[in-house]
């Protein structure tokens, strides 16, 4: 972090606007290309068979009736990808994810693939490949997985973070602590402690466009990618580890992206596609089916949460423990340690311990989704504070302001907070109209606070100016959510001239210089700054331009307002030169001018949210509808206001099907039942009312204009505010999500047998 | 050169002795690494993999050129994933 990326509070002319996004009209014109509409010459249909067994052993496989059938140009297994990650660990997992070696580890587990002239034709040798399965006990469900006597995935799998080592192999992969104080001496000094234990189910990003890539590996070796993708450079890296190829020598060009969420920040099928080319040598196109998608790509954590949090009659917490059991597939991740990171984050408090645990268990490997673990455990915490606050008679708002973090303020996860945002998202919300609105029968409100690690990373980008001074900037972020508008409006403010004389696109590996994906929320954040970088890159050399032209030192020479201007008693009466004017004269002055900048941006500063949700719950049938919804969050400074209301639109609407409808079920054979979206039921715009947004602008002292990542907080609240709007129209807290019909009526049932009860005692 | 309290989350510990934090002399987080891993080897793989550092409260994850003031607050935690 160099200090010219400070913030330093300048004005702005171009950021800040809503112009048209660049994008736009082949997006709505079907013109855009994605994954699926790559088509190169000779390309052959590749197609991937995976294991109906959750859990099995691989005795054998036959694949010679499929190669032998008349259009087949490939068929591999595992023995087509060797082990080449030399005890990388983490990629060792992602290999063995790609195509199953010795044991398939969940329903859709790829264990051969093949590329053939068609369709109809990879279809037919998928049904001649014959595997021997030894078929293993499974367990998909997290407390079953942790349970004595559950079937253990790995034999070697021996709990990490423990001391000292489990003598038993467990499906607890690695243990996390965090936390400060004492949680006994907290819990002693409370009035009010209530303990509960919540779930929430596994559920998937849901993006539209399945994964999807055309590869090409030339008998040189060199090879091609167009893929969907979050990460081009990341894929390009995993996919050349391991193929055993320099990662040079292959290209990744990234498609429009029709979706990610955080699914897409990790290969799939790319690496079976390549290697399925080298093998034929022949492009080979493969495109997951929604089906696949479901059993195959990387959903988040089901996860089983215990908590326990103490009060003061005055409000004051005390203490707060948790413990996290976050499924992880059949391969250890850190989702459960981003939990525990995540969950006490938005308080104050002088006692908290949270405990993560990784489950292993028989269903896909999960992946990052949006703020990823942060939901889940928000909705246990932001559950019970609400709980307690009707317990000790206090506003709920009113006892989330009086804990609140802030400056100063040790976080749960560890650090001492700096300047952060929670409180003026708090103060907003209770001063926002929605909080006195009134309701209707049936209706209950909820609000609910999140908390996110926004993070940036390394970032590199180039400003071409073109020969008519129009400008063409590249940049090596994926566009997610309308980036391409966001970096055009940073590279023409710098610049000083107007939005639609720069056009900004995406590069390929070959591109520009390593990039990191866009997660983290660190697309617009990292790549603004580097857009700046490169910008006055290019001005410096603009004014160099301008200096030879007027045979003046360039000393002399400032830029203001798309121009050089030449300052000074001796030549300020010069009449100042634009953009273009130097672009014409370059071929002249020294040829093209262009800017560049590489950086890592760090610095981008956690994220906090505020949601406020109002509901409408059917009680003849359980159906609840979302009424009324806001979303508050802090955006450093909105770049293009209207995609940043997206980000927090589209993070509340993901956030909504979590709670109410969406979730994996598996059944006792171990396969998942609901592999498409008729029964794995997404929200459409008819589920949802137009989302109300509020941005809160408080600049992040470590970019030059303040900017913060905003994609991936706004889909943390939205669990827990529907949990308490739900739980304030009827007075029955929810504690499983989704909270959909049948668990909410099983949950109006249980209260009114209670109810009843407790008439018949009195 | 500053000496620095280094706090650790819980997967550092056991490479510490147990110990919740440690002592470092270091001007930057590269010198911060290079010392770790001289004086608790354990930790090798772990830094290898990746370790943000906070300082006074900022999270950095790989500019190893960041300069660790004196009296900072120096906070080593996971290196977070996002979506």
């Amino acid at each position: 972090m160099t200090a010219d990326t400070k913030f330093t509070g300048q004005t702005f002319k171009s950021v800040g606007t809503r112009p048209l996004r660049p994008d736009g009209i082949d997006k709505v014109t079907g013109r855009a290309r994605y994954g699926a509409d790559i088509d190169l010459p000779g390309q052959l249909v590749g197609s991937i068979l995976r294991s109906p067994h959750p859990h099995a052993a691989i005795r054998a496989i036959n694949t010679s009736k499929a190669e032998a059938l008349q259009g087949v140009k490939a068929v591999i297994t595992a023995a087509d990808l060797p082990d080449l990650t030399n005890g990388n660990k983490e990629l060792f997992d992602i290999l063995d994810n790609c195509m199953a070696r010795t044991h398939v580890y969940y329903d859709g587990h790829a264990v051969a693939a093949v590329a053939a002239v068609d369709a109809v034709t990879a279809r037919k040798a998928l049904k001649l490949i014959k595997v021997d399965y030894e078929i293993l006990p499974h367990v998909t469900d997290v407390d079953e997985a942790v349970a004595p006597g559950a079937p253990v995935l790995h034999k070697k799998c021996f709990t990490q973070g423990v001391e000292p080592k489990p003598k038993k192999p467990s499906n607890i992969a690695r243990r996390s602590e965090f936390g400060h104080g004492d949680v006994d001496a907290g819990f002693a000094k409370a009035d009010v402690i209530i303990e509960r234990t919540f779930r929430t189910e596994q559920t998937h990003q849901g993006y539209i466009e399945p994964h999807a890539c055309v590869a090409s590996i030339s008998p040189d070796g060199s090879g091609e990618l167009w893929v969907c993708t979050q990460g081009h450079f990341v894929f390009r890296q995993h996919c050349a580890e391991l193929l055993g190829m320099d990662v040079s020598k292959l290209r990744v060009t990234p498609t429009e992206i029709g979706g990610g969420f955080g699914g897409k920040t990790h290969v799939w099928a790319e690496p079976v596609a390549l290697a399925l080319s080298r093998k034929a040598n022949r492009p080979v196109k493969l495109v997951m089916s929604r089906d696949e998608v479901f059993r195959a790509s990387g959903p988040t954590s089901a996860t089983s949460i215990d908590i326990r949090i103490g009060v003061t009659k005055k409000g004051r917490i005390t203490a707060g423990d948790a413990t996290l059991r976050y499924t992880s597939g059949p391969y250890v991740g850190m989702w459960a340690e981003l939990g525990a990171m995540t969950s006490f984050a938005c308080y104050d408090m002088k006692h908290v311990r949270t405990v993560g645990l990784e489950v292993l268990v028989n269903r896909p490997k999960t992946t990052a989704y949006r703020a990823p673990s942060a939901p889940m455990a928000a909705f246990a915490v932001e559950s019970v504070i609400d709980e307690l606050a009707g317990r000790i008679g206090m506003d709920p708002v009113d006892l989330r302001i009086r804990n609140a973090a802030k400056k100063g303020t040790r976080s749960s996860y560890g650090p001492v907070y700096g300047p952060i945002g929670i409180g003026p998202t708090l103060k907003a919300a209770k001063e926002h109209p929605h909080m006195s609105a009134p309701l209707g029968e049936n209706q209950g409100r909820g609000m609910a606070c999140g908390f996110w690690f926004n993070f940036g990373g390394q970032t590199c980008t180039d400003l071409n100016i073109a020969p008519d001074g129009t400008v063409s900037l590249t940049v090596g972020t994926i566009d997610v959510g309308g980036a391409r508008a966001s970096l055009a409006l940073v590279a023409a403010e710098e610049l000083g001239i107007p939005y639609d004389q720069v056009r900004t696109v995406v590069g390929d590996t070959s591109t520009l210089g390593y990039n990191d994906m866009t997660d983290g929320s660190r697309g617009t954040f990292s790549s603004s700054m580097a857009t700046i970088m490169s910008a006055r890159n290019a001005i410096s050399i603009l004014k160099e331009r301008a200096a030879k032209m007027w045979d003046i030192p360039v000393e002399k020479v400032i830029w203001e307002d798309g121009c050089a201007k030449a300052v000074g008693k001796k030549h300020g009466n010069l009449a100042p030169l634009s953009l273009a004017e130097i672009a014409e004269a370059a071929p002249n002055t020294g040829g093209p001018i262009a800017g560049h900048n590489e950086l890592v941006a760090d610095g981008a500063g956690v994220s906090f949210a505020t949601h406020i949700c109002d509901v409408e719950v059917d009680p003849e049938t359980g159906r609840t509808q979302v009424v009324r919804y806001t979303v508050i969050q802090d955006a450093g400074k909105a770049v293009h206001p209207t995609y940043v209301e997206g980000q927090y639109q589209g993070g509340a609407a993901q956030g909504i099907g979590w709670a109410l409808n969406e979730e994996y079920v598996y059944g006792d054979d171990g396969r998942l039942q609901n592999a498409g979206f008729l029964d794995y039921r997404i929200p459409v715009c008819s589920d949802l009312p137009m989302i109300d947004t509020q941005i809160l602008e408080i600049p992040n002292p470590n970019h030059p204009y303040g900017i913060r990542g905003v994609g991936e907080t706004s889909i943390v609240p939205p669990l827990a505010a529907i949990g308490n709007a739900v739980s304030n129209a009827f007075g029955v807290r929810m504690t499983h999500v989704p909270m959909s019909a049948p668990r909410i009526l099983a949950a109006l049932d249980e209260a009114q047998a209670a109810a009843s009860e407790d008439v018949e005692t009195a | 050169m500053a000496q620095h309290e280094v706090k650790l989350w819980s997967a550092l510990r056991p490479f510490a002795q147990g110990e919740s934090s440690v002592r470092i002399k270091a001007r930057n987080i590269r010198e911060l690494f290079a010392r770790l891993e001289a004086d608790y080897p354990g930790m090798v793989p772990l830094i290898r993999q990746g370790i943000a550092v906070s300082v006074d409260g900022t999270l950095y994850r790989d500019s190893w050129d960041t300069e660790l003031p004196a009296g900072a607050e120096i906070f080593l935690l996971p290196r977070i994933q996002g979506g």
